[in-house]
């Protein structure tokens, strides 16, 4: 897309000032951030930095202490997980979270229902509605899972389950992503295959990925954010990141950012 | 028993009165048997199907019997009046306890069913105009457009067997449809349910009414087998009951929650031949038959 680092109009998504206290300790601590549409905007930190509860208020399942989210000009602070992802916000889980008695393309089918007529239809088969399942399949296809449609989601190989859970993300339709650590556990193939299905989805999307593998997050993002202690220590394309002092002594210790 | 076939068990009902089982005993029997299969099969949609563990199921069981009940007292005893009546009664009990059941889950869930059971059953105590803690006896069963048709033995067994295998099949249906696979997405993985969309609250809510109306439908069957309603039908230990039966039968089969039930009826009624204190034997077996058919009598096969 040839308007990518530009910046284009509006941010998609706007995270202002969220805050977030468990007892005395601030895991959140004034968070502030955008993401704008076909854009891969990551965010890094030493662990405990509050990447996974900044995800959780972005996507409605903790609810923020103070501070706002707006999400295609509209706030959807007070919104509930599923509304969110009704209004076109996806997420991914951290440990996979597939429905392991379905089947995968039954797991995608479902995850297209809302967005294809109503879900209080009591008589007629859903494995047999024609719609569902060409959405299901367009959802696996987009991520190469389409010739394990038939397969018990819980039998397909880790890196496969990740997959899936991508293309269930994108079968609800969203307009932007929240994946946390979409290849956590994926071993050096997978890691690669997810890598190439993500920036195969920048386009599309706006995604806000939290991610440990640096090198994915350096090969992917647009532009990175460095949490430590529920703060936002710094913003920037990658390459000013890795410059970045403070930065580099945050993760003294820590981990290595490659250069 | 690993691919029981559901058919096989209705089929042998309905030859029964034709192979000797032809008794005012077997008849009773039978009914009985058919009557909380139809009760086992709409608590067995609601743990297998939405993961909702009630222990207060029999009172949609008895809010049904008790609409007979109360109708007959009044003068109302045409089915095509009573029957919806039942149903309709027992789905809105379903609707209202389970508005506030359903925002709980877990133990929780299980308390607050146990607790609406037994509001009804001291309620249904307490209405001495329909025979409080003794109980009422309807004056005549239930007519059809005028006719006393369930007075026939046989049309009331056929009866019985034509709704239960009814009801399975309806349940069945709605299992596979859209609303049923929301409804096993939210019992699988509520999170993935609801980062799929769903709130799960609605679709259990319905699953919570659509079992109470299917209760009414053999609270309706109980009140014209029996021609007795009594609060003992309410009582919670009658849940407890239906969920062994659920539990013997295999949860997450609904064939199961049929022959769950069906076993259960035969084996306390041969023990209780055996011995007054059958419960002693009854009691063992029943944990001999959790440790050792861990998915039931019907094994893995899933209806």
């Amino acid at each position: 897309m040839a308007w990518r680092g530009a910046i284009v109009a509006e941010p998609l998504l706007i995270l202002d000032g969220l805050r977030k206290h468990y007892g005395g300790l601030a895991v959140t601590d004034g968070v502030s951030l955008d993401l704008r549409m076909g854009e891969i905007h990551a965010i890094i930190g030493p662990n405990g930095a509050g990447k996974t509860t900044l995800i959780h208020q972005v996507s409605g399942t903790v609810a923020p202490d103070a501070g706002r989210v707006i999400f295609g000009g509209r706030d959807i602070t007070r919104l509930s997980f599923p509304a969110r992802v009704r209004a076109g916000l996806a997420r991914s889980f951290q440990i996979t979270s597939i429905l392991s008695g379905f089947s995968a393309l039954e797991n995608a089918a479902l995850a297209a229902q809302r967005r294809h007529g109503s879900s209080f239809r009591f008589f007629r088969a859903a494995a047999r509605d024609a719609t569902l399942n060409t959405a299901g399949m367009a959802a696996l296809e987009a991520v190469g899972l389409a010739e394990r449609a038939t397969m018990q989601a819980g039998a397909l190989s880790h890196g496969e389950k990740r997959q899936l859970e991508l293309a269930l993300a994108l079968a609800t339709e969203p307009r932007a992503l929240l994946l946390d650590e979409p290849l956590a556990g994926a071993g050096q193939e997978e890691t690669a295959r997810l890598i190439a299905i993500l920036r195969a989805l920048r386009d599309r999307y706006a995604i806000l990925l939290v991610e440990h593998d640096m090198d994915a997050v350096f090969a992917l993002a647009d532009r990175v954010t460095v949490l430590e202690q529920g703060r936002v220590l710094a913003t920037g394309t990658p390459a000013a990141i890795r410059a970045d002092a403070a930065v580099r002594a945050a993760y003294l210790g820590e981990e290595e950012i490659p250069c | 028993m690993m691919r029981w076939s559901p058919a096989l068990l209705l089929a042998l009902l309905a030859a029964a009165p034709w192979l000797g089982f032809s008794g005012s005993y077997e008849f009773t029997l039978m009914a009985r048997a058919m009557v909380l299969a139809l009760a086992a099969l709409s608590l067995g949609f609601l743990v297998g199907g939405a993961g909702l563990v009630s222990l207060g199921h029999a009172a949609m069981l008895g809010v049904g019997g008790y609409a007979v009940a109360i109708l007959d007292a009044h003068g109302v005893t045409e089915a095509l009046l009573v029957l919806p009546a039942a149903v309709a009664a027992a789905a809105l009990f379903a609707l209202l306890t389970g508005a506030i059941a359903i925002r709980t889950s877990g133990v929780h869930f299980i308390m607050i069913t146990l607790a609406f059971g037994q509001m009804a059953f001291f309620t249904a105590s307490s209405l001495a105009a329909y025979g409080g803690d003794d109980g009422y006896t309807l004056y005549a069963r239930t007519e059809i457009a005028g006719h006393r048709l369930l007075e026939n033995r046989l049309a009331f067994h056929y009866l019985c067997l034509a709704l239960l295998a009814g009801a399975w099949l309806l349940l069945r249906a709605i299992l596979a449809s859209r609303f049923g696979r929301v409804l096993r997405a939210t019992r699988e993985n509520a999170q993935r349910a609801e980062a799929m969309g769903f709130a799960p609250y609605a679709y259990r809510l319905a699953a919570y009414a659509i079992a109470g109306a299917v209760a009414g439908l053999a609270g309706f069957l109980m009140a014209n087998a029996t021609e007795f309603v009594a609060p003992s039908a309410i009582a919670w230990q009658r849940s407890g009951e239906l969920l062994f039966m659920v539990i013997l039968g295999g949860v997450g089969s609904l064939p199961g929650a049929i022959l769950g039930a069906a076993a259960f009826v035969v084996a306390e009624e041969q023990l209780a031949t055996l011995t007054e204190h059958w419960r002693l034997i009854f009691g063992p077996l029943l944990i001999l038959a959790v440790i050792f058919l861990p998915h039931g009598l019907a094994g893995r096969h899933r209806g």
